[in-house]
């Protein structure tokens, strides 16, 4: 038998590069994450990590996260979703039209912009599950129907101003529950103007919350026989996002606090990962895009899984064009204008594969940020919009040919 | 009458096989020679050293040709030396026209620019050549399977053909159909063409044949002449199968109970092809403990009987009923087949039983998640147990249940296959070709396997194109062939003899 060629070994008896090798992938995101913002940190001197562009940085990219939420489930599931941008500025213009020409209240045109979202990728994914019309083709046809609309909708203008509350989606801030008092009791101690206890306290929770169920999770592995990584990696991995978390909202928390749109990010977030990870539906999603045969011979309902990936799709963009609207102010014929590439982008450097399968929550949101960051620093640095296309579409290919390669050598 | 063709000791392994072992065949000038075995014999694996798919160097023997000794590197070293072989699946394009199939890759062009006005004249020269009355503007696709291969053989005469091959050329044509093309091969004959044509169908080859050989397990049998001796299809039949039970299977009590589950009347049309039937008024009986088998060779219809009882997975407008223990079931979707108890294991597992990147634990329980989750929340820990139970019980041969499943040896990934159904709890399985591709001692575990779900009173439905299994391990063999039952035959009167005569002699 020849399981020695196939991994079999324990990971203990490997080396230490020797696994990172075999892992490259998976490290080889967050490294390359904490590089670019260092490079960026270094030749801005230092403005990428001030506290007022960190919350610039998480509000500018936040409905790129919601949306590639979405699209990584369409993507694992095998199929592709180009119409999110287009879809994503048809639901802000809706919005607008309800709120400022038709007057209506903030919840009831919330609402029926989510069930539109909905509507929209329902109508989109019943051609692609039930008439196995490929998605490539039905999202370009939504791609253009919605980008339409839009301009239909908005009679070729920008609509807006928005109320306060409707604002508030993108733009808000929570406000610090804790008293006056201890605020400046610890901003004092670390040597803050100010400090907004509630965000630095939830960036402590939060890590060590992580810290925990990565201990848990581990442990349990390891009961199992199951390969895990090696103490060091495992260690350092988890040190890293630790700190990375609590200096992020430690940046914030000397800011303005935390973002209402860092909590919907961070808790839908939470969710699909959960859903992907840890749910009976999100597993046959994975086996879906992994061999459609295959499952649907295992009594998998591919079509209504696929549609029910559009329709999750379409919420999402709802959900991002109405941040998109609130964070602008105002809704433009031209918003989410090419946004569909930069979400699918997102979802490849984030790991997923093309031919469905194979994709993770964490790396599609890392994906998103890592964009992010590379807009961000760029911008910050004066680089022409020119250059920064070319970057971007050379780190695209870069990471989906890292991919490919590492698959290769793998075998 | 000279050899137009001498093949001389061939031998061709692949890793752990020996496809062919010296292996003999002289095809003279102008006959039309038969080649003709079992599924697996080794018969297409001959044509593809012949024709150069193998090319040589990769076999060992000779080969001589119009008396030289030939060594093809690849198809087009022989086509130009006239040898054309035309393949089971036709390899014709259907959206392009007849005209532009015929001279695919042999255009008439001058600098790259076609002539259309030669095209079409020379295809009009060959089509009349084979009796085809379609212009050559008629998109392949327009034509039936018996039309398609008539322009298969048209294609083949526009390279100045010198030896036809012709692999199956009529198993998926209609009955009038095939004597239109025996006589049109008979017309070739008489042309100066000379043929070979593997066939199962030994009637068609006393008709055409002028002399027989017979191959078994990659060995040549026997060559037989028309011409000098009689050949009858006993005489074929003894050849094809005339082998000891070259296996051992392990014994199994044989105790029958009440009847488990009853197809009754089940027609199924094909897919694509709504006017062609695809299974014929079968009828089908399945006993508590018992192990039933379905013979027949390649096309006969038994994956396409299985899949569309499981599930309607294949074909259309399908009718007929399910019972099981006497209870008419409704089996019109995968999930209600398997809530109904049944289960179906796969010929293909590879494109249709595995997710080859995904884990083994997730292979195994991807058709009951259900059982290892509560609501909607999987249990990890509860389905690493079911895993590690079924890899112990089935013996998968892995350092652990989280290895991906492209990583395991053919057998191994066939028991993941197997625990997947097993651990969706059915009361009938279904296993179509399940020790295709594994190795000796895979299969004797495969076989024990079997025998324990027997011995649970489960029924079992065992489809495989390997007649020594089936005959020792059925209890009941049914016999299929073009989309019917064809026979049904009790353990103790079935042999190989038996079954071939029951397929060959419609």
């Amino acid at each position: 038998m020849d399981f020695a060629e196939h991994g079999a070994e324990a990971p203990e008896k490997q080396g230490i590069g020797e696994y990172l090798v075999r892992h490259l992938r998976e490290y080889g995101l967050l490294f390359a994450l904490i590089a670019i913002m260092a490079f960026f940190q270094i030749v801005t001197e230092g403005t990428l990590l001030k506290p007022v562009n960190v919350t610039n940085l998480l509000l500018q990219n936040s409905y790129i996260v919601i949306m590639a939420l979405g699209m990584l489930i369409v993507i694992v599931s095998g199929n592709i979703d180009l119409s999110v941008g287009s879809v994503m500025g048809f639901v802000g213009a809706l919005a607008a039209v309800m709120i400022v020409e038709w007057e209506m209240s903030t919840a009831v045109t919330m609402i029926t912009c989510l069930v539109a979202g909905g509507l929209i990728g329902a109508a989109q994914g019943y051609w692609i599950a039930y008439w196995k019309i490929p998605s490539f083709i039905v999202t370009l046809a939504g791609m253009l129907v919605f980008r339409g609309a839009s301009l239909w909708l908005l009679e070729g203008q920008s609509l807006g101003p928005f109320p306060r509350e409707f604002q508030m989606l993108a733009n808000g801030f929570v406000p610090d529950i804790f008293p006056q008092g201890i605020s400046q009791g610890v901003a004092d101690l670390l040597g803050q103007r100010r400090v907004n206890v509630l965000a630095l306290g939830t960036g402590l929770v939060a890590a060590g919350l992580i810290v925990w169920m990565e201990l848990k999770a581990r442990a349990q592995n390891k009961a199992y026989g199951m390969a895990g990584e090696p103490q060091a990696f495992f260690l350092a991995r988890i040190g890293i996002i630790a700190v990375a978390l609590i200096f992020i909202l430690f940046k914030l928390s000397t800011f303005r606090g935390l973002p209402n749109v860092l909590i919907t990010m961070g808790v839908l977030t939470i969710i699909y990962a959960f859903f992907t990870e840890r749910t009976v539906t999100g597993r046959r999603i994975y086996a879906l895009g992994g061999n459609e045969k295959a499952a649907k011979l295992s009594g998998i309902k591919t079509e209504r899984l696929t549609f029910l990936a559009f329709v999750n799709m379409g919420v999402l963009a709802g959900i991002a064009g109405m941040v998109f609207a609130a964070r602008l102010n105002s809704a433009t014929p031209k918003a989410g204008f090419a946004l569909e590439l930069d979400v699918i982008a997102a979802v490849f450097i984030g790991g997923a594969s093309m031919s469905g399968g194979v994709g993770k929550i964490v790396g599609a949101v890392v994906g998103a940020f890592l964009m992010g960051v590379l807009n961000n620093g760029m911008s910050i640095m004066g680089i022409g919009i020119d250059y920064q296309q070319v970057i971007k579409g050379l780190v695209l290919l870069a990471a989906v040919i890292f991919d490919v390669y590492n698959k290769s050598k793998q075998g | 009458m000279t050899a137009l063709l001498e093949m001389r000791g061939i031998t061709k392994e692949f890793p752990g096989v020996k496809a062919l072992d010296t292996v003999n065949l002289t095809v003279k000038e102008g006959e039309i020679h038969a080649l003709v075995g079992e599924n697996g014999a080794g018969k297409s694996t001959l044509m593809k050293v012949l024709s150069g798919v193998y090319p040589a160097g990769s076999y060992d023997g000779e080969i001589h040709y119009d008396g030289a000794l030939a060594e093809f590197g690849n198809i087009s070293d022989s086509e130009a030396k006239g040898v054309i072989i035309i393949h089971q699946e036709l390899a014709l394009v259907p959206l392009l026209s007849i005209a532009e199939n015929l001279f695919l890759g042999n255009e008439r062009a001058r600098g790259g620019i076609i002539n259309w006005r030669e095209t079409n004249r020379r295809t009009e020269d060959l089509l009349r050549k084979v009796g085809l009355k379609e212009p050559p503007s008629t998109l392949v696709d327009k034509l039936g399977v018996g039309k398609q291969q008539l322009v298969e053989i048209a294609k083949a005469l526009s390279k100045e053909v010198r030896l036809l091959i012709l692999d199956e050329p009529t198993a998926a044509l209609s009955e009038s159909d095939s004597q239109a093309l025996l006589d049109l091969m008979l017309e070739l004959k008489q042309q100066g063409v000379t043929q070979i044509i593997i066939s199962h169908k030994l009637n068609e080859v006393r008709r055409v044949a002028d002399s027989v050989t017979v191959i078994r397990d990659g060995t040549t049998v026997s060559t037989m002449d028309a011409r000098t001796q009689e050949i009858t299809e006993d005489n074929i039949v003894r050849d094809m199968v005339g082998r000891d039970m070259a296996h051992r299977y392990p014994a199994r009590e044989r105790r029958a109970g009440e009847v488990l589950m009853e197809v009754k009347d089940w027609n199924v049309w094909h897919p694509l092809h709504a006017d062609r039937q695809v299974i014929e008024d079968i009828n089908l009986a399945v006993r508590a403990g018992e192990v039933v088998g379905i013979a027949g060779l390649m096309g006969a219809g038994r994956t396409e009987l299985a899949m569309s009882i499981f599930g309607r997975s294949y074909g259309r407008n399908i009718s007929g009923s399910v019972e099981i223990s006497g209870k008419p079931v409704d089996v019109s979707t995968v999930s209600k087949a398997i809530e109904a108890g049944l289960a179906y294991v796969t010929e293909d597992r590879k494109s249709l039983g595995l997710i080859l990147e995904e884990t083994i634990q997730r292979n195994i329980t991807m058709a009951n998640l259900e059982e290892v989750a509560r609501g909607q929340v999987l249990n990890e820990s509860a389905e690493t147990r079911v895993a590690e139970e079924y890899r112990k019980a089935l013996n998968i041969r892995t350092p652990g249940v989280f290895q991906r499943v492209m990583n395991l040896s053919g057998g191994n990934q066939q028991k993941v296959v197997l625990s997947k159904w097993l651990f969706a709890k059915p009361e009938v399985l279904i296993l179509d070709e399940p020790t295709r591709g594994i190795d000796v001692g895979a299969k004797f575990e495969i076989y024990g396997i079997i025998n324990d779900l027997s011995a649970q009173g489960k029924g079992v439905i065992m489809i495989s194109s390997e007649m020594p299994e089936l005959l020792g391990m059925c209890d009941r063999i049914y016999v299929m062939n073009e989309g019917a039952f064809v026979g049904e035959l009790s353990a103790e009167d079935a042999s190989q003899e038996r079954i071939m005569s029951l397929i060959v002699t419609e």
